[in-house]
């Protein structure tokens, strides 16, 4: 035990030397937290829009109003050829165009049927979709209206002829659960607490071991009566205090910045980070004893574990729309169960009942992990 | 001047190649990984799992329910009997949506009243959760539609659809999202590798102590600084071939546009990011710190402040402006510019000065960095 509180103590005199470390462990996490919790935003409001209007007519007038009033689209600007169209959305200045034909206002009156035109950027399918369902919205909504105007009229010209004939139609009372506003980021900032854990304390281990290696210090180290264990355990301990610190402060900046509902347990989260932050550390040290040199540590640590993390996580891209075979490859990604536990956590308030797959996938890999890299820790120096 | 950049080239070849492992890992690592991730990327919301409780089974009610079996973007997997068990699907993520559709429900719309529906939706993916609402009352203005047109035609009127719409969309008709999204992941990953390969160079050497040989030498800092670049620039771009070859055969990224603007983007991009990289390691005293400036200086801002995957558009103002820190936000421009919409240098010139001056930059204060260190 004394041994191991030598190490400690010498691991923080390290720490507490190197200033940039230190400030740098406990500030990015915040500064990042903030800045990307904005960033990650899938809301789509304002879609720039171009409005080709041929008809020119009051009628028109009162169909362009109907996007403008609705929040969603903004009138980036009125043009009058479909080549101005073209330049501008080649351009990405619009993501949305509407056109009018020149009989628009007259066949409405008339009640002949008219069809508009609406052109898309579909280079971002997302935003391009979500867009295109409000102007379709916005479509029938109008064609509904004019309907039950013209069948008003036509009742009222022969009253008395059969059943009264008006549109009939089905109103969805829409509850969203969990989210009511659907606000992106309260999806969005668990996910990048879970990120920005993740990160943070395995840079931090990743680098201990193969740093000793390099410099040379760790051949001092072997020849001292430390054993393999304590000596893992003395370097990895420090990093889980400023792992619990970090926990602390992404945490509450996600709960009092960006207003996250906190609906379930902290107690649970808290313990839940625990066992995901022995998850990375595991991790952090299994890169140091695979690795060479710290440049070797770095891009095994970036390509191997980052990238993959990010995209096979369901952090951005849900894990749903995956083919099957990259499904299967999720299942070996701990951070897909720990944002699963975040967010149910944040947003769903649920408890340990609905969560202890998970819970336990995280021990199953903490542990793993980190006896895999005791044992090539040891044999390094047998 | 190349003459007296060739003995510091020789050698970065030499220490890359001598490490075997870093240099597979820039080579051929970001076409795999694009291979990889490519498959990940989708936001196309299909197929999402339904679940209904049917309080009226009557005629109209069955007919709604086989109108959203019929949609592919649903998948009906649960018929429910009670309200608790919607909270139970919704709450362990085994139903995205739920409908109720009440008792009476078939009366109503025979009677040629409205009628309504509850739709109860899981609302913590929004960007799921808004695709999802928009499908919906799709399919239910359509069921609408469908009843109004009997109605009329039983009382002998005929009807006719006021108002239609023809979307038309460009570049992407099926609008898969994949193909926005590699072309970013090809960015992203340059982006990466780039950093990577240049952001120890510098501190590695202060570390070990092999920059004073370096120094004493007759060479400038800016040719150190050169040489220490170009090694890698000749890495990435034969990196960058592999990963256009892999976005075409797997990915169906057709390149549109003109294949030489596309190598002045990657060449100017790849320049922008290997100066980050330089500047982060004359700044960095330490490699451990010099690892972590280059994760958050890189990898966080490319994948959410560059526009890759999260519209610039929708952040707040201040976020806008800063994100032009992020070299990548530039090259994801002409990228797709390129790519997708098969533009010419017209549509994207000033992204590719801004990428040039970006290198410029980071590269030239790394130099007056070193050169104030060494004296």
């Amino acid at each position: 035990m004394n041994t191991i509180l030598h190490i400690i103590i010498k691991e923080f005199l390290q720490i507490r030397r190197d200033r940039r470390m230190l400030a740098l462990s406990i500030m990015a996490p915040i500064v990042q937290l903030i800045l990307l919790g904005y960033a990650a935003t899938t809301d789509i409001r304002s879609v720039p829009m171009l409005v080709n209007d041929q008809d020119r007519s009051a009628a028109s007038r009162e169909f362009i109003c109907r996007f403008t009033n609705s929040g969603y689209f903004v009138v980036e600007q009125y043009v009058s050829s479909s080549k101005e169209i073209d330049h501008y959305i080649e351009e990405g200045h619009a993501w949305l165009a509407l056109v009018i034909p020149p009989n628009f206002g007259n066949s409405i009156l008339a009640q002949r049927p008219v069809s508009v035109q609406l052109i898309a950027d579909g280079s971002d399918a997302n935003s391009a979709n979500i867009s295109l369902g409000y102007a379709v919205q916005i479509v029938s909504t109008y064609a509904r209206t004019i309907m039950a105007e013209t069948l008003q009229r036509m009742s009222t010209g022969d009253a008395g002829h059969g059943p009264a004939a008006r549109p009939v139609r089905v109103n969805p009372e829409v509850r969203v659960w969990y989210n009511p506003e659907l606000k992106s980021a309260h999806f969005m900032v668990p996910a990048v607490v879970a990120l920005v854990l993740m990160i943070v304390t395995m840079t931090l281990t990743s680098l201990g071991i193969v740093k000793e290696k390099e410099v040379g210090t760790l051949e001092q180290l072997m020849v001292t009566p430390i054993k393999p264990y304590q000596l893992i355990i003395g370097k990895l301990l420090p990093f889980v205090i400023i792992g619990a610190v970090d926990i602390t402060l992404v945490l509450s900046v996600a709960r009092f910045w960006f207003g996250v509902p906190m609906r379930g347990s902290i107690l649970l989260l808290y313990g839940l980070s625990g066992l995901f932050i022995l998850t990375t550390l595991g991790l952090g040290l299994f890169v140091s004893t695979i690795s060479r040199t710290q440049q070797q540590a770095m891009m095994t640590a970036q390509f191997f574990i980052f990238m993959p993390f990010m995209f096979f996580s369901g952090f951005a891209f849900p894990i749903e729309n995956m083919p099957h075979w990259v499904q299967a490859i999720t299942y070996i990604i701990p951070l897909r169960y720990f944002i699963t536990i975040i967010r149910g956590i944040f947003l769903k308030g649920v408890g340990i009942a609905e969560l202890w797959p998970q819970a336990l996938a995280l021990l199953v890999f903490g542990a793993t992990i980190l006896t895999l890299s005791v044992l090539r820790f040891r044999k390094r120096l047998g | 001047m190349f003459r007296r950049i060739r003995p510091i080239l020789t050698k970065e070849f030499r220490q890359i190649r001598r490490d075997k492992r870093s240099l597979g890992v820039l080579l051929v690592l970001p076409a795999f990984l694009i291979f990889l991730i490519g498959y990940a990327l989708n936001f196309d919301v299909k197929h999402a799992p339904l679940a209904v409780f049917d309080q009226d089974k009557k005629q109209a009610s069955r007919e709604l329910i086989q109108a959203f079996i019929n949609n592919e973007y649903f998948s009906y997997r649960h018929t429910v009997g009670q309200d608790r068990e919607i909270a139970t699907l919704l709450g362990e993520g085994k139903a995205l949506i739920a409908i109720v559709i009440p008792p009476g429900f078939s009366r109503e719309l025979l009677a040629g009243r409205d009628a309504s529906v509850q739709v109860l939706v899981d609302g913590s993916n929004a960007n799921t959760a808004t695709a999802v609402l928009g499908y919906t009352s799709a399919v239910l203005q359509s069921f609408s539609s469908k009843l109004t047109m009997r109605t009329m035609q039983r009382v002998g009127r005929e009807l006719y659809l006021p108002l239609d719409f023809r979307p038309k969309v460009w570049y992407n008709p099926e609008l898969v999202s994949a193909k926005f999204l590699v072309p970013g992941l090809i960015g992203f990953i340059l982006m990466i590798s780039g950093v990577v390969s240049t952001s120890l160079s510098v501190v590695k050497e202060n570390e070990r102590g092999t920059m004073e040989q370096i120094m004493v030498s007759p060479l400038s800092t800016r040719q150190v600084i050169i040489g220490k670049t170009i090694p890698y620039l000749i890495i990435g771009l034969l990196g960058s071939v592999l990963v256009l070859l892999v976005g075409f055969f797997l990915f169906d990224i057709v390149i549109r546009g003109n294949l030489f603007w596309l190598y002045v983007g990657i060449g100017l991009f790849l320049l922008a990011a290997l100066g980050q990289g330089v500047l982060i390691s004359t700044i960095a005293q330490t490699q451990q710190v010099a690892f972590i400036l280059s994760v958050f200086s890189s990898l966080l801002p490319t994948f959410l402040l560059s526009g890759f995957v999260f519209p610039i558009r929708s952040m707040p103002i201040i976020l806008q402006i800063l994100s032009n820190v992020a070299p990548a936000k530039f090259f994801l421009i002409v990228v797709r510019s390129v790519i997708l919409k098969g533009a010419g240098p017209g549509a994207f010139w000033d992204q590719l000065v801004f990428l040039a001056i970006f290198a410029l930059l980071t590269l030239g204060i790394s130099i007056l960095r070193l050169r104030k260190r060494i004296e």
